[in-house]
């Protein structure tokens, strides 16, 4: 099964050294010894039908046949010990108290960017900053409900935080069905290994929502607003709503009257009070933001500022997941909490700075270069893998506008074995995490989502360039 | 419940009737078509056509045999392979008030007919593809009446289903009898008159009511007026009026609902069949499809697409 296993620069997460197993993937290792390749395939077989009979899929935009696919997935869980999980825990707590705080300040009284930690110019050019938040109170205080990070392992072994996704993380349903499916498949190795469970994250979700709804609600109505059937990430948006046992509503459902949002219903109208919103600020009212929305609920926006609605996550939280003020995120940690970050950032240069943007245009060859505002592995130039002609694009669109553009180095993202068809190969991997936050509480599930660029020498893991997920297991040892 | 949500589970209710409906045609007429009939092979398509209340396409006909074009054709609204992608399509808009074994299997279901639908032609086995649909179909009601709550989405589904079966046995019946009642006919067309029991699934039931002596007034007392038979217009009728009364009824938005379905109910239920077929069996039947379609406008108006001045809480 291992005959092709070559180790590199890269972290293996299996392996410290050739034929050396690190101990917690040890079960798993045997497993693999031990099963006839023939076996292994028939699991794989059998995991893909059940994602398919599920209609665990995700759309591909841009084509007309086949649109739905089922989200590739590799059978190999991702291992974590659990000491490693706690310093994460730590790590990702202290970043979601500090963001939060970084967003109720930027919309209220600015006092970080009076004292110059974070330049001014920086906030008022960042297309997801959101004037109509100025001075909007949101319960609790409350900006980031849920967030999805983005980790990646450095060579050293070290784990990095690549990205903050403060808006609509999504792939938290792909934690939970592939955790299904896996138990299903290996139910042996459940029991050797002391996974711990993660099939509470929608209750946990729930209980945060209900405890941001505006305060004189008591029994609060939750809704899930999805774009609708066509949004790439449909099935999250109904698994989770019927997880959490609340109605899945679209624009069209919603209606405004006098500042009270309200569902409609067989039995009449009747009144939301907390929105778990899976749509983008720009087209959340068409009122308020883009008028060409469709999706929207018009004169939904003046609801949520007369506190008679609550939207999780807040709106304007884009301004704190730019990618350039990314490269601020440790500053920010030390100016609201005084402490050290506990998880490092990687390195960054900023294309707006002049030395940097220098730095980056000779170097353009050995660099990742990132549009700011984009996700989903768009707008993104890893140079290694890049030919001269895309370089000169980019080189012409960092000069053009260079505050929309960072420039990161090229890092070897840690590898996991993976199997393929008879054999394990290991492919570039990261991890995200889900954390939730109601004012008072961080919770972060024992899991997330790990993604692989099933690609071989592929650093790039999104699901819409060609990426898959593998279940991610954390130890209780 | 969401008004949209309420229209989804009574659309893909109404298409998973009419692909059963649809197959089941199919199936026992292309059975006949083996017979030494009077009927030509393109009379029974035509007659077909007409039950099934489509109209026959020359311009698809070209490209496809009518079997293909009313199982497999993607582009025909009517066909089964439409229906059920219809139907699914509904129930992905609504996966969160449907069970988890309910999707799966209009998922299952979809994706094997699509299947067979994108194969070649000359591959498309009639004679097993028709009844795995029956099969797929009646294995969704199984599981939708075992796994979900018969609550206010079920009643939907059941409103859905019984609405298109009295439609589409009233559209079945027109067609028969036009055709079987002329004179001089309805003797020879014992094997017709089987048929079209098949076609509800009602000739077993039949014979147990009416032994195998099959008479046209029988049938049509069987099919229209009996009241223990599931394919029978009155046992439709009943059903979709039990599951109407157990909907919600804040501020009296249900009474124009229970007018309409009262008024065709009680025709039904004072009825005699003598009556009928001597006053014309024609008129009949389409004054039940007329009364049906002002059934669903007034489930309309009341549930789904009411004004918003009229429904603010109080």
């Amino acid at each position: 099964m291992f005959r092709n296993y070559q180790l590199d620069d890269a972290y293996d997460e299996m392996f410290a050294r050739p034929g050396e197993v690190r101990s917690h993937y040890a079960a798993l290792h045997q497993q693999l010894n031990e099963l006839p390749a023939d076996e292994f395939r028939r699991r794989k077989q059998a995991a893909d039908l059940s994602f398919l009979h599920q209609g665990i899929t995700f759309t591909v935009y841009g084509r007309e046949e086949g649109i739905e696919k089922i989200f590739p997935h590799d059978l190999l869980p991702r291992i974590i010990r659990q000491n490693e999980w706690s310093q994460l825990e730590r790590g990702l707590a202290q970043r979601i108290i500090a963001l939060n705080l970084f967003l109720k300040d930027l919309y209220h009284d600015q006092k970080i960017l009076r004292d110059g930690v974070v330049p001014r110019e920086m906030i008022y050019t960042c297309k997801h900053f959101r004037r109509q938040m100025l001075g909007l109170n949101v319960p609790r205080d409350v900006y980031i409900t849920v967030v999805g990070t983005d980790l990646i392992r450095h060579p050293d072994g070290r784990f990095l935080v690549l990205e903050d996704n403060l808006r609509v993380p999504s792939g938290v349903s792909y934690m939970l069905t592939s955790r299904t499916v896996m138990k299903r498949i290996f139910p042996e190795l459940f029991q050797q290994c002391g996974v711990r469970p993660i099939e509470d994250y929608p209750q946990a979700l729930l209980q945060t929502l209900r405890a941001l709804a505006p305060q004189d609600r008591r029994e609060p109505t939750i809704v899930l607003l999805t774009p609708g059937v066509y949004n790439s990430a449909y099935f999250e948006h109904t698994f989770l709503a019927r997880q959490m046992g609340i109605d899945l509503v679209e624009g069209r459902d919603l209606v405004v009257n006098d500042n009270v949002l309200y569902m409609r219903t067989t039995a009449g109208l009747r009144r939301v009070d907390v929105i778990y919103r899976r749509i983008d600020d720009d087209f959340i009212d068409p009122l308020a933001f883009r008028p060409d929305s469709m999706l929207g609920v018009p004169g939904l926006f003046n609801a949520y500022r007369a506190g008679n609605v609550t939207l999780a996550n807040a709106l304007g939280n884009g301004i704190a997941d730019d990618k350039a003020v990314y490269a601020y995120v440790p500053k920010i940690i030390k100016y609201y909490l005084d402490q050290d970050p506990v998880l490092d950032n990687v390195e960054t240069y900023l294309c707006g700075d002049a030395s940097e943007r220098d730095y980056v245009l000779e170097n353009l060859d050995e660099l990742v270069v990132k549009a700011v505002g984009e996700s989903g592995g768009y707008g993104m130039l890893i140079g290694p893998h890049s030919t001269a002609e895309q370089r000169e694009e980019f080189r012409k669109q960092i000069l053009a506008d260079p505050r929309n553009y960072i420039a990161q180095p090229t890092l070897q993202l840690s590898k996991a074995p993976c199997f393929f068809d008879g054999a394990i190969e290991p492919r570039h991997i990261d991890l995200r995490p889900y954390v939730l936050y109601d004012g008072s509480n961080v919770t972060l599930i024992p899991g997330g989502l790990t993604r692989v660029a099933l690609r071989k020498g592929s650093l790039v893991v999104n699901s819409s360039q060609g990426g898959g997920s593998k279940d991610t297991w954390v130890l209780n040892d | 419940m969401l008004s949209r949500v309420a229209d989804n589970l009574y659309w893909m209710a109404r298409y998973l009737e009419r692909a059963e409906h649809t197959s089941r045609v199919v199936e026992v007429q292309m059975n006949l078509m083996l017979d030494q009939t009077s009927l030509t092979v393109e009379q029974r398509w035509e007659r077909i056509l007409a039950c099934l209340g489509q109209q026959a396409d020359a311009q698809a006909a070209e490209v496809f045999s009518p079997v293909a074009m009313l199982l497999a054709d993607t582009s025909c609204a009517g066909s089964i392979v439409s229906c059920i992608t219809m139907a699914r399509e509904n129930a992905r808009q609504v996966r969160q008030q449907i069970s988890s074994e309910m999707w799966e299997q209009v998922n299952r279901l979809y994706h094997d007919t699509r299947r067979v639908g994108a194969g070649e032609r000359r591959d498309l086995q009639p004679g097993e593809f028709l009844p795995s649909v029956e099969r797929g179909l009646h294995l969704f009601q199984g599981v939708t009446d075992s796994t979900m709550s018969h609550g206010e989405g079920w009643q939907f589904i059941q409103i859905g289903r019984n609405l298109e079966r009295v439609m589409a046995t009233a559209k079945l019946l027109d067609v028969h009898f036009a055709e079987l009642l002329a004179p001089g006919v309805a003797d020879k067309a014992l094997l017709e008159w089987i048929g079209l029991l098949k076609c509800c699934t009602g000739f077993e039931a039949y014979c147990r009511y009416y032994t195998a002596d099959v008479r046209a007034e029988n049938v049509a007392e069987f099919l229209i007026l009996n009241d223990e038979f599931p394919h029978s217009i009155r046992f439709a009728v009943d059903q979709l009026q039990t599951a109407l009364n157990r909907l919600p009824d804040s501020d009296g938005r249900r009474a124009p609902v229970l007018r309409v379905v009262g008024r065709l109910r009680a025709s039904l239920s004072f009825a005699a069949i003598d009556e009928m077929m001597s006053s014309g069996i024609h008129h009949h039947l389409e004054r039940i499809e007329t009364q049906c379609r002002d059934i669903h406008r007034e489930i309309h108006q009341a549930y789904i697409d009411y004004p918003v001045e009229t429904a603010l809480p109080v």
